[in-house]
């Protein structure tokens, strides 16, 4: 086990070394989230009713586009320029690797959403009880969105165009998320019991923590052979 | 060690790529201080065999074994013995030359000193230039990355798909030597190359047709 986390530290330390470097590319998704929900008020109606009762949609729709907007990056260059072909003939478990890369993309992606959000929901008037829910449910759901679309981006980085099969293929599966989080801070907003909601996301989360490392490692296998 | 010797075999190896038969029925059979080199035309599969002798790529039929047992069975064992040098090198443009290496060593789980560090990347000729980042380095020098990683690797099998791309004369005989010591510790080596390799020791050529 010791020697694991060797592998596993080296990689993730890596890879967030590299996203500082990158950091004006890795503000983009930041800033598209950023950006819409700002929008709505302006675009929609600054009606302080109605953006309340919009508010949980607004913000989990914008972090699911920008979720799905950083995937790609999530292991593209590595595969370009053969990084890939290395760690699959590490010795280490190619998902104990996977599992690095996703924890760092989650770090600079999923992270500062999570920032960000209280203050995006002060925006759009959403009630102090729902702002930490809100704050719960992106904490569970964001690792599993990226984690969920770990294993579109292993199936698609062969392919040239891959963007819109990505798009098609991890869609269907946000879904899910997007409903039982929404669903969630609303009823928290109405004051309601939400605790159903947040075990099943974080049901989720532990199903695809032990299942989605093991997925991708085979689809990258796949994507590289 | 009470492992067999270490021998890399091939037994009846096909590979299909995109619907045409690159080859089949394909076997060979490498010894401990041997160079397999595998020669052939543009398109006839060099890389191919490469990326299934080193488990990247299953074969479409037949099987390979390393020390005997098929690699598939005994993946991780097989994968901390092997090094490979691929076409693209696997370094990253915005990391230095030392941050390249203590990542690629991290990964193989591989211990290191600084002092062998900077050895490795004075055998290469890359001494001061630890701090460049590879982006800013030729592409022979990015090559010679590469080698110093294959140096430290302490890996039995060398798989090296054409080592001589982008490399100067020095760099040719750099890696002729390196070969040369790697046999003669017991390592073992297979390479594609279109060039006349100065070896020696056994080298073994094989055609594809």
């Amino acid at each position: 086990m010791r020697q694991m986390i060797g592998p596993f530290l080296a990689l993730l330390k890596r890879d967030l070394l590299l996203a500082f470097r990158h950091r004006g590319e890795l503000a983009n998704p930041l800033l598209f989230f950023l950006i819409v929900v700002t929008l709505y008020p302006l675009g929609v109606s600054p009606e302080e009713a109605l953006l309340r009762k919009i508010a949980p949609g607004v913000i989990w729709i914008a972090a699911l586009l920008a979720a799905l907007y950083s995937l790609e990056n999530m292991f593209r260059s590595d595969f370009d320029d053969g990084s890939l072909e290395q760690m699959a003939l590490s010795p280490y478990p190619l998902s104990l690797l996977v599992l690095a890369k996703v924890l760092a993309h989650w770090l600079v992606s999923g992270l500062p959403m999570l920032l960000l959000a209280p203050l995006l929901a002060l925006f759009l008037a959403m009630p102090t009880p729902a702002l930490t829910v809100l704050e719960l449910t992106l904490l569970i759901g964001t690792p599993l969105l990226s984690l969920i679309g770990s294993i579109g981006v292993a199936l698609t980085v062969g392919l040239r165009r891959g963007g819109i099969l990505l798009t098609l293929l991890v869609l269907p599966l946000y879904i899910p998320v997007l409903i039982f989080a929404t669903n969630a801070v609303s009823a928290a907003a109405a004051g309601m019991a939400v605790t159903g909601q947040l075990y099943f996301l974080a049901a989720m989360l532990v199903l695809a923590l032990t299942l989605v490392p093991l997925a991708t490692a085979a689809a990258l296998r796949i994507s590289l052979s | 060690m009470n492992d067999p010797e270490p021998t890399l075999q091939a037994r009846g190896l096909e590979c299909v790529r995109s619907d045409s038969l690159l080859f089949s029925d394909l076997n060979l059979s490498v010894r401990a201080g041997q160079v397999l080199q595998i020669e052939g035309p543009n398109g006839s599969g060099k890389t191919s065999l490469l990326r299934i002798l080193a488990g990247l790529t299953p074969p479409s039929d037949g099987e390979v074994l390393w020390r005997g047992e098929n690699i598939a069975r005994r993946r991780s064992a097989f994968l901390s013995e092997v090094a490979y040098l691929g076409h693209q090198l696997g370094l990253k443009a915005e990391l230095s030359v030392e941050e390249n290496l203590r990542l690629s060593l991290a990964l193989n789980g591989l211990s290191f000193s600084h002092e062998s560090l900077a050895e490795a990347l004075r055998t290469v000729g890359l001494t001061g230039r630890e701090d460049t980042p590879a982006r800013a380095l030729s592409a022979g020098q990015r090559q010679r990355i590469a080698l110093a990683r294959l140096i430290m690797s302490s890996a039995k099998l060398w798989i090296l798909d054409e080592p001589f791309t982008a490399l100067d004369v020095g760099g040719v005989s750099l890696v002729e030597t390196l070969l040369e010591a790697h046999l003669s510790c017991g390592g073992l080596a297979v390479l594609t190359s279109h060039q006349t390799v100065r070896i020696d020791r056994r080298l073994v050529k094989l055609p594809l047709a």
